[in-house]
């Protein structure tokens, strides 16, 4: 059966959702990381269904973004849909809250630090968060870099157990 | 011209100004990238050019659709570039690449501080310096824009010159309160950029447009923020303030240092020589 006959509703789209991964912490899917903001389905005059995915950056020039959009659309064609919108919106902004907590599960199992929330204050110096690490949990551990190989993730280094390791940054 | 045609315009190159001044300081950066004295340092500083970057092209693709709403008069009267009035004279719609590839350096708005060269790594963190301490009271001022697609730009790019004001900052203060030769250095540094930083909050004729509007940022509230900022920094690095600088200025009305010809000459090279070629 072709998906024009089919009537889709919301919840079966997010759910086809849940197979796209982010390529670059490939044991999140998108809706751990919560960037899912709206699944729009409207039929055209003809009867075709037309998806819009819409998706919020992370970081403004992570380069994720256009692999994610790819892998939707991926996903949608594998499920028989010909008219797929992938939209970008940038208000509100992601925050890592937006996170769900089997994506923060899945993160620390994975070997990176969760984000923390904690207050912070945004002009601040030389400042350090208290990130246990991923493999010992131990939280004598030292800031190496704010920045990491990708703009959501920075540099520890654990002092217990001396391995590196990564923090996905609360943001 | 009517007033509310006036004011499209006005704002299309206040979006520009913006937008430029990301693109080219992104660019500048982005220089560092394998050159780097330790390798997280190198990842630090281009982690930042891509944010550049990235805030750039949505600046970029809502300045191209403010462009392509214009009238036809409109559009042939903005830039000088022939490339760009040739896409005109056809017809063409302008994406955000037209707008980053195909302008000549009396298109660009930047200031001159950002198109300044990185010299080395003392020059660099004062420019990148200098500037995210502007940047930052200007994206949090922007998020109370009347325009909403600005406010949203500003929000999301907040979060990122948060990490670039902190980062420039304490390598000021490393250098500065460092060794009596980081000392010097990261001093020359902050002395010979000082000229650049009067037009960082000098209003262009776009910047009083816009504030009257309720669209942009009173650039006269940041001085005092920044100078604030900037002094507590310069302090705690041991360093001093630059005293009785000529302020040097230009970018705003379209009028660049000669380093922006050479900028644009590896940044616009493969679109110019190969037009619309993709990667
Ligand atoms: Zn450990």
């Amino acid at each position: 059966m072709s998906t024009t006959a089919r009537n889709i509703s919301k919840e079966q789209v997010y759910e086809w959702l849940s197979s796209v991964t982010d390529p670059e912490v490939p044991v999140l899917t998108i809706q751990d990381l919560g960037i899912v903001r709206d699944v729009l389905i409207d039929t055209t005059d003809n009867g075709v269904p037309e998806v819009t995915v819409v998706i919020t950056p992370t970081y403004s020039g992570c380069p994720a973004m256009d692999a994610i959009a790819m892998g939707i659309r991926m996903a949608l064609i594998g499920k028989g849909f010909r008219n797929i919108k992938v939209e970008h919106r940038l208000s509100p902004a992601w925050t890592t809250d937006w996170m769900s907590e089997e994506g923060k599960r899945k993160l620390e199992q994975y070997g990176i630090a969760p984000p923390i929330r904690k207050a912070v204050n945004p002009l601040g110096l030389f400042e350090e968060d208290n990130v246990p690490c991923p493999r010992c949990h131990s939280t004598d551990t030292m800031l190496v870099s704010q920045f990491g190989p990708t703009s959501c993730k920075a540099l520890y280094k654990c002092q217990s157990c001396h391995e590196p390791f990564e923090h996905f940054k609360c943001h | 011209m009517t007033n509310s045609k006036n004011m499209s315009i006005q704002k299309l190159l206040y979006t520009l100004q913006i937008a430029d001044n990301a693109l080219i300081l992104g660019h500048r950066i982005s220089e560092w990238c394998g050159h780097g004295p330790v390798l997280e340092q190198d990842i630090a500083i281009t982690n930042t050019a891509l944010d550049h970057l990235g805030q750039a092209r949505s600046l970029y693709q809502y300045a191209a659709t403010q462009f392509n709403a214009l009238n036809q008069e409109e559009k042939k009267g903005l830039f000088v570039s022939s490339a760009l009035q040739s896409l005109i004279a056809q017809g063409k719609l302008l994406d955000e690449d037209d707008l980053a590839y195909l302008r000549d350096g009396w298109d660009f708005r930047n200031v001159w501080l950002v198109e300044q060269p990185n010299k080395d790594w003392a020059y660099t963190v004062a420019r990148s310096f200098l500037y995210d301490c502007f940047n930052y009271f200007f994206y949090t001022e922007l998020r109370n824009s009347k325009d909403e697609t600005l406010a949203a730009i500003a929000e999301k790019s907040l979060k990122e010159v948060t990490y670039h004001i902190r980062w420039s900052s304490e390598w000021v203060i490393r250098l500065g309160d460092g060794t009596e030769e980081s000392h010097k250095r990261m001093q020359q540094a902050i002395n010979d950029r000082w000229a650049y930083t009067g037009e960082l909050v000098k209003m262009s004729e776009a910047d009083t447009a816009m504030l009257a509007e309720g669209v942009g940022v009173d650039l006269n509230a940041i001085a005092s923020q920044w100078q604030e900022r900037v002094a507590s920094v310069i302090e705690e690095a041991t360093l001093t303030i630059p005293q009785d600088t000529w302020m040097q200025e230009g970018g705003k009305e379209g009028r660049h240092t000669e380093h922006l010809g050479y900028i644009l000459a590896e940044l616009q090279f493969m679109q110019r020589a190969y037009p619309n070629m993709e990667w």
